[in-house]
């Protein structure tokens, strides 16, 4: 029988682009997973955890950890940013409740990001064709945070006809950090164009990454400069590269 | 104590953004300093364990503090050197103009110290008619241009050489040039002068070593011996929180040093100063005072973000940070910029003045990558945040909207009734899918990119649909 994995989607993906989450599904189906959607998901909380609002953090999370907690298996987070909010900002949010805390470890012990995810337990069933050239962007809590960087450009690299090309200062941050981009709208916007002109100068024709919010960030810009390079999620490419 | 900010962080951060000629400098030089640091970290054995020894010689430091300045100060003074003490800038620098009253001294000559520039130092002492002349190259140009360091290790990394030849020529009236080598010429020839003339010496530390009472610098110019030998009295004025227990502590944490802020194996001088000239030696001070301020790190130390404590001043965050890298070191307002400064700043000098420090970081942790003493900043930032949060001290609205969002994320069915509304206002205002202008506070994100339109259906509402 085909082992149960639970899909944490996240907000984005629930809310703007549904197309990821349904990516994720059907390449973790196709290497032979079955994917359970735990019902009533919202939100990790990790933008009221980043502006300093921690009783707000809390709220959120504890709804998300007692919801978690009652499916069994791996969970699986196409995000490297809320992946490290539930690995590692749950369990500390709640140092001063015991209780609440196990839970939090118990759920942080069974996440996994999902590139993480498909390095851990079916690398070699990845694959297909698709002639690409790619800029990976690294996410900055995938990278810096769940500490990985080599499963993505893995998977990629199983991809017949797909490359990863350099880009100048890779693993620089592309400036969206949630509020950050529009409480530091400035700074966010420079540090976008840096990320921007480097993924340009790299002759990608897409952004491959597995956070969608950096994702909505860079390709917000690409738009916004009339750029023909597309941006998608890793799981939608390792998706179109199946189907061909 | 808690003083005022000088106005607008984010003013600042869009001003340097807008100049090109900074946005140069900063970008060459910080690229340079990384793929230095990288070369020379490559060529360490055991790198990662030399780290981890540098981080538990610094973290050991600073969880014994009080202890360990009580047997750093016995040793100093059994060196023969006289130990002042200091809570506020206001006293370290009242306690180093006495000292030149007391000694007579007139002219002094200073190797680069950044607590000097939290004290402003050379304004208090030329208030009193006492000189004070950076012999730091970078420093020594700062004081020409009557400017402020930018940077922890690279004072002038906001100027080019044109710029550093336009203000020798103004102060110093001599022949314009951006030939680096005749500027350095002028500044040597200048500078010896001033360390002949000099009665006092004031230098910082970049350790200070509790079993030996020992007080390192390194250099690269050889301004800290000078201005540690020549003249007849030294005044080391160092932070509390710069010790090492052992030498052998002091060995790990030089080891990283150069490294993570040069990319040198070592700098080209370590200066050793245990103590005045004794009888016999060809030279030294007749008297070495040493004064220890504290200045909000006992603050720091009993609260959470005591883990900055640790820090050894490399200047490796800034290089790293994008933040830093886009807005230079101006931008955050005060003595310490970049990563560690966001951390430092409001912990010296009240987190009310400086709440927008904490909050200039995507956290994308690259200076918990780089620091060698692996120092958690992002960490200590959101800590920062909370305690800014919990101050009250965000607008109210972002406390309300915080509030609401949690209300509504942890009940899935208004949750869901919530979104609703906000992609159906989202949508009516796409075209062929993408918005391109936001109100409020989310115009900031449309003055440079387009907001991607939610998509027609959730992922929640496919998956039921496919489930049927």
């Amino acid at each position: 029988m085909a082992q149960r994995v639970q899909l944490f989607h996240t907000c984005l993906v629930n809310e703007i682009d549904p197309d990821v989450g349904m990516a994720v599904v059907r390449v973790l189906e196709r290497i032979g997973f079955e994917v359970d959607v735990p019902a009533g998901q919202t939100c990790c909380g990790q933008p009221a955890f980043n502006a300093g609002f921690h009783d707000d953090a809390r709220t959120v999370a504890r709804h998300t950890i007692e919801l978690l907690d009652r499916t069994s298996g791996p969970i699986v987070v196409p995000s490297g940013s809320c992946g490290d909010m539930l690995v590692h900002q749950y369990p500390h949010l709640f140092d001063g409740e015991p209780p609440m805390r196990e839970k939090a470890a118990r759920v942080a012990a069974r996440c996994r990001e999902f590139s993480q995810f498909v390095a851990e337990t079916a690398p070699d069933a990845i694959g297909g064709t698709l002639e690409a050239a790619i800029a990976y962007h690294p996410s900055c809590h995938l990278l810096r945070g769940l500490g990985v960087r080599e499963q993505p450009l893995a998977a990629i690299a199983r991809v017949a006809g797909a490359t990863s090309v350099p880009v100048r200062e890779q693993e620089e941050c592309c400036g969206f950090g949630g509020l950050f981009s529009v409480k530091n709208a400035d700074i966010s916007s420079a540090m976008l164009d840096r990320k921007l002109t480097a993924i340009e100068a790299s002759g990608a024709d897409r952004v491959v990454s597995c956070d969608l919010g950096c994702l909505m960030h860079i390709g917000g810009g690409l738009h916004r400069r009339g750029s023909r390079v597309r941006t998608q999620h890793l799981a939608q490419f390792l998706d179109e590269a199946q189907s061909r | 104590m808690s003083d005022a900010a000088p106005a607008g962080f984010s003013a600042r951060a869009e001003q340097a953004i807008a100049d090109a000629r900074l946005q140069g400098a900063l970008d060459n030089v910080t690229a340079l300093f990384g793929s230095r640091r990288a070369a020379a970290f490559a060529s360490l054995p055991n790198a990662d364990a030399v780290r981890d020894a540098a981080r538990a010689a610094r973290l050991n430091a600073v969880a014994h503090l009080g202890e360990y300045l009580e047997r750093f100060e016995a040793k100093l003074q059994g060196n023969g050197a006289r130990v002042h003490w200091a809570e506020t800038p206001a006293e370290a620098n009242a306690i180093i103009v006495k000292i030149a009253k007391d000694t007579g001294c007139a002219r002094a000559v200073k190797s680069k110290s950044m607590v000097s520039e939290e004290t402003h130092l050379n304004a208090a002492l030329e208030a009193v008619g006492v000189t004070p002349v950076e012999t730091d190259l970078g420093e020594y140009i700062v004081q020409l241009a009557n400017d402020r360091p930018s940077h922890i290790i690279a004072p002038i990394i906001h100027l080019t050489r044109q710029d550093v030849g336009r203000v020798m020529e103004q102060r110093l009236r001599v022949p314009y040039t951006d030939d680096t080598q005749r500027l350095c010429a002028t500044a040597r020839t200048r500078l010896r002068g001033e360390f002949l003339r000099a009665d006092m010496g004031i230098s910082g530390a970049n350790f200070g070593v509790v079993d030996t009472g020992t007080i390192v610098l390194v250099t690269n110019e050889g301004n800290g011996r000078m201005v540690t030998t020549m003249p007849r009295v030294h005044v080391v004025l160092m932070g509390i929180e710069k010790l090492v227990e052992t030498l052998a502590d002091l060995d790990a944490c030089l080891k990283v040093l150069a490294r993570s802020g040069t990319g040198q194996q070592l700098t080209v001088y370590t200066t050793m100063v245990s103590g005045p000239r004794r009888p016999g030696d060809a030279d030294g001070p007749d008297e070495l005072h040493v004064v220890l301020l504290d200045n909000g790190r006992s603050r720091i130390l009993a609260g959470e973000t005591a883990e900055i404590l640790g820090c050894i001043r490399c200047g490796a965050c800034l290089n790293v940070c994008p933040v830093y890298r886009n807005i230079g070191g101006h931008a955050y307002g005060d003595t310490y910029p970049g990563p560690v400064g966001a951390v430092v700043t409001p912990g010296l000098r009240g987190l009310e003045p400086w709440r927008d420090l904490p909050h200039a970081s995507s956290l994308c942790g690259a200076c918990r990558e780089v620091c060698p003493v692996r120092l958690d900043i992002p960490r200590m930032l959101l800590a920062l945040r909370r305690d800014v949060a919990d101050a009250r001290l965000q607008p109210q609205s972002l406390a309300l909207a915080m509030r609401a969002f949690a209300w509504t994320a942890s009940r899935p069915a208004f949750y869901r009734a919530a979104s609703r509304v906000m992609r159906a206002w989202l949508r009516v205002r796409a075209h062929d899918g993408w918005i391109t202008a936001l109100p409020g506070l989310a115009r900031g994100w449309t003055q440079s990119r387009d907001f991607r339109a939610p998509a027609a259906k959730t992922f929640q509402e496919r998956w039921q649909e496919r489930a049927r």
